[in-house]
């Protein structure tokens, strides 16, 4: 047993919603006790969408457990597909219904239906939402695509010159991240290179959609937690190519086009001259000197984590202090990246390590999910959301990729926002005596107290309700081994800035500890800045 | 799955002795009884609320709380996994392991539920040896009871009616001094106990208690002396329990609105012999203001036609208020389980011409609504973006729960609650 406040994804059976959601004409009967339809208020209030998930739940109560439950399953099936008439049908069980072993894939192959029934096998005790996901996309798309596929040993025909390229956008889902701007603008960018889309799935694909998969010449992988597994099938399956770089970030994005270019043989020397993120202006322009060096915590499923880490070390001139994700299946690439930017990679499901890891390095910047925004507005750090789990605002209303350039853009915006700008942190610093600019002064976008409260006093803040809640925190503690403040250090280490204090007391008595000194005098500040200085 | 008409048992009701209840099977659109948790685990504040249960349950508790304003709140999940499956004694040790960790972390809670799931009851994980079992290792700093929130056997608020039922066997039994004292029973929101606190005291009556108290150690005393009032319409298994310790139950509308205060204060003043003139006194100044709130939506609200989709057991005495006092017309009034023992003034209090529906078929339940173009409905929130958008106006129905809407003060806000989706529609040019 594990004990969890809060989770990172949600159960595999969600997964599978998120495919049957995206797509059209497709219908997933879910063996499920009642209680379990909570997860349509998902896609309902949090992603604003206009129709109900195409989703039927048997809802079971302990009275049926004595009695027929398969009859309830089948009962629902054929109900289902007599009023919501899809192509076809995926079948499964969550968690309770697993336990109760109904096998909803036998009962709906007896029931003959006249459409494709998919059955899926989603192991609630061992995996979750995105492996729930990339599986039911799997099952999918080998019924419905595979009935299409080549002998093995089939020699396909020639490709005609003439034709123009085409590939299929895998990925997208109901309920990810940003998916539905993603899809526009890699549409676009493909369409400039030269290449259309043939289908995007499993979002906006019915099922007589995914049968053609097999038909286009390669295939982008947009988010290898949820099609890795299939492109890798389809690769087998139909001989197709697929792409192994997510366009996030400007760098990332020119090696797509060049990835494509390769595929393709398509020449993309033009399109990868023209400068078209206003990014890498942005970031050499001299008012984003002050983003040099900004301590970075990052945070999310693996895609969007290691994305984010690169453009924030090679676009952004931020420094990552912090790399992390919960996609433990690609917990072997955030490794190595992490490597790279000389972090500790955190692999963990868990909430509170979380947590704990950004206490620990105090970062100025944290990108994360809508988790770490909580931790985050509790300890006065900024941040901004680069991945799921998700909420109401990351579906904004106006248009706001992840991918392309375009989506280096809003990165560009999206993770400068929450930062103190340039010239007001530089007018802190000269007009910190002032006494209407005094630390009492936050950035004016923060708020009054926001940017000076957890930092420097993380005991008790508050929070959006109003309530006071109090919070285990770090603290210098008398009774311990740590070296105590002089009067006078103490207040010197007031004038430093806010925004860096809890850094500079933090390497200050980290200095001190390392040098054996019980008493942090005037002295130990300066000595440990000229130490720890950047 | 077949619906069926059946006629209600022989025990008339005052005024409508007949009234056919629409009983139906199918997929039931509702939240389990963990939900519970959210309001109860703020309402008791050193309890804490462990689930015994699935990620699915973790994901609920996540996605109905909203958002996470709590870095660390009052409830968890112990969450199953594989090998826990594999042999129920090692999952016994584990949960004993998670508790151990829990309490070391949080010295604070006085008071542990351990709440149990669907898949620990499919299971049988038996979580009352458990709870004995922790309570003698973790007495006497703190108590450890359970019940079950599952799916499988709660609908939303029944989890909280399982969690006071756990309670009502714990608590501390009553002087016999022949006094009748009143017991107040369902969690309200601290505001409005205050309230009805004051209003009780103004009324004579001085020995009240709520149930649940704020903190664990100051929970009321109960016997044969205690009367009890329910605050609350989803109370069926915590009534059974008070009169299983000899508690009586004084049957009353709800506290909703104007009229449905007076009512419910009158039953307890009756029963406990205040008269009149002094009912009058209390009740007169805030009754006015409740009535002179309410006068102001009825404009608005008057004749609007009101169909509830099946949520908390608040429906029946929810559309007494809305038809009482402020003259809507309820098509059909969903609830998932009708007590007609505890909302049997409510309910006879309904038009007759308003279908009164117990249990779901979701899809049915759609086809009447559709049929029906209520001007608003009264839905969860899987239901009500979709209903939005087909030019529904909809209300949702978690709201009355999570908001104060009890007592003569609240009565403005409840109608309030249902007025505002209505003035957004007319607001809106685009």
């Amino acid at each position: 047993m594990q004990l969890t406040v809060w989770t990172y994804e949600g159960p595999p059976h969600v997964g599978a919603m998120r495919v049957a959601t995206g797509m059209q004409d497709m219908h997933y009967v879910l063996h499920a006790p009642q209680g379990d339809t909570y997860a349509d208020l998902l896609f309902t209030m949090i992603e604003r969408r206009k129709e109900r998930p195409p989703v039927t739940y048997t809802t079971f109560q302990a009275r049926d457990l004595g009695a027929d439950t398969a009859e309830l399953f089948q009962t629902a099936a054929r109900e289902a597909y007599e009023r919501f008439a899809p192509q076809a049908m995926i079948v499964g069980a969550s968690c309770t219904a697993e336990l109760i072993q109904d096998d909803p894939g036998g009962l709906a192959r007896a029931l003959d239906l006249p459409v494709p029934t998919i059955p899926l096998e989603l192991p609630s005790y061992s995996k979750k939402e995105n492996w729930g996901a990339a599986e039911t996309f799997y099952q999918i798309v080998r019924h419905l695509a595979g009935a299409n596929a080549p002998e093995p040993d089939h020699e396909p025909p020639a490709r005609d010159a003439q034709a123009r390229w085409t590939c299929n956008l895998l990925g997208p889902t109901a309920l990810g991240f940003r998916h539905r701007d993603d899809i526009i603008e890699v549409t676009r960018l493909l369409a400039e290179i030269g290449v259309d889309v043939n289908v995007v799935a499993p979002m906006g694909a019915t099922p007589a959609d995914i049968a053609r998969l097999g038909e286009a010449d390669f295939n982008v992988v947009l988010y290898p937690e949820i099609a890795h597994v299939t492109a890798t099938w389809l690769k087998r399956t139909f001989r197709q190519p697929m792409t192994t770089v997510v366009p996030i970030g400007v760098g990332a994005t020119r090696e797509f086009i060049a990835e494509v270019g390769e595929i393709t043989g398509i020449d993309v020397a033009p399109l990868l001259d023209d400068e078209r993120s206003r990014l890498p202006w942005y970031s050499r322009s001299i008012d984003s000197t002050y983003l040099t060096g900004k301590r970075v915590f990052i945070f999310g499923d693996a895609t969007h984590a290691l994305a984010t880490a690169r453009a924030a070390e090679e676009e952004m001139g931020f420094k990552v202090v912090g790399l992390g994700t919960y996609s433990r299946e690609f917990a072997r690439d955030v490794r190595a990246a992490a490597k790279q930017y000389g972090v500790e990679a955190l692999i963990t499901d868990d909430y509170l390590d979380v947590e704990e890891a950004i206490m620990a390095v105090q970062p100025e910047l944290v990108l994360g999910t809508q988790m770490e925004r909580h931790i985050a507005k509790r300890l006065g750090i900024g941040c901004a959301v680069i991945s799921a789990p998700v909420h109401v605002q990351d579906y904004p209303a106006r248009y706001a990729p992840q991918m392309g350039f375009e989506g280096a853009n809003v990165l560009f915006d999206t993770w400068v926002h929450p930062l103190v700008m340039g010239l007001e942190e530089h007018l802190l610093g000269m007009f910190r005596d002032d006494f209407e600019f005094n630390d009492e002064q936050g950035p004016s976008h923060h708020g009054h107290l926001a940017a000076r409260a957890a930092i420097e006093t993380p005991a008790a803040n508050s929070n959006e309700t109003g309530v006071v809640v109090a919070e285990p925190v770090v603290a210098a503690d008398a009774a311990t081994n740590e070296p105590g403040w002089t009067e006078d250090a103490e207040e010197e280490l007031k004038k430093i800035p806010f925004f860096v204090r809890g850094k500079a007391r933090r390497n200050t008595e980290k200095f001190a500890v390392e040098q054996g000194l019980a008493t942090i005098t005037l002295e130990t500040l300066y000595d440990a800045k000229a130490h720890f200085g950047r | 799955m077949t619906a069926l008409i059946s006629n209600p048992p022989a025990a008339p009701v005052q005024g409508c002795s007949e009234r056919t209840v629409l009983r139906e099977r199918g997929q039931r659109e509702v939240f389990c009884g963990l939900t519970g948790i959210i309001w109860l685990h703020r309402k008791i504040q050193d309890a804490f609320f462990l689930i015994v249960g699935s990620r699915t349950c973790a994901h609920l508790m996540q996605s109905a709380a909203g958002v996470m304003i709590f870095a660390e709140p009052r409830f968890g999940t112990a969450i199953i996994e594989e090998r826990d499956l594999a042999g129920l004694a090692d999952a016994n040790e584990e949960l004993d392991r998670v508790v151990e960790r829990l309490l070391e972390r949080r010295p604070d809670i006085k008071l542990l539920f351990l709440v149990g799931s669907c898949p620990s009851e499919v299971i049988k994980l038996d979580l009352s040896r458990a709870a004995e079992r922790l309570a003698q290792a973790h007495a006497p700093d703190v108590r450890v009871l359970n019940y079950s929130g599952s799916g499988i056997e709660t609908t939303f608020t029944e989890g909280e009616d399982a969690c006071l039922a756990a309670l009502v066997p714990d608590l501390p039994q009553a002087e016999a001094d022949a006094t009748p004292s009143l017991l107040v029973v369902g969690a309200l929101a601290d505001v409005v106990e205050d309230q009805f606190a004051r209003l009780f005291a103004q009324l004579g009556i001085d020995d009240v208690a709520f149930l649940p108290a704020r903190k664990a150690d100051a929970m009321p005393a109960v016997g044969p002396d205690t009367r009890f009032l329910l605050a609350q319409p989803f109370l069926t298994q915590t009534a059974q329990a008070l009169a299983r310790r000899g508690a009586t139950h004084i049957p009353a509308p709800f506290p909703l609105g104007a009229e449905g205060t007076t009512a419910w204060l009158k039953a307890a003043a009756d029963l406990f012999g205040i008269d009149a003139q002094r009912f009058e006194t209390a009740t007169a100044a805030p009754a006015a203001r409740a009535r002179k709130a309410l006068a102001r939506y009825r404009e608005e609200l008057a004749g609007k036609r009101v169909f509830f989709f099946p949520d908390s057991q608040l429906e029946v005495p929810l559309a007494r208020f809305l038809n009482g006092e402020l003259d809507m017309a309820p098509i059909e009034v969903g609830t998932p389980y009708l007590n007609k023992k505890i909302v049997g003034d409510d309910l006879a209090a309904l038009p007759e011409d308003a279908l009164v529906s117990e249990g779901q078929d979701v899809d049915r339940q759609l086809d009447r609504c559709h049929a029906a173009r209520p001007d608003i409905t009264v839905c969860g929130l899987g239901l009500a973006n979709p209903l939005e958008v087909e030019g529904l106006t909809t209300k949702w129905s978690i709201e009355l729960v999570f908001t104060p809407i009890q007592g003569y003060e609240q009565a403005g806000d409840l109608a309030e609650l249902f007025a505002r989706p209505l003035v957004r529609r007319t607001r809106l040019e685009v």
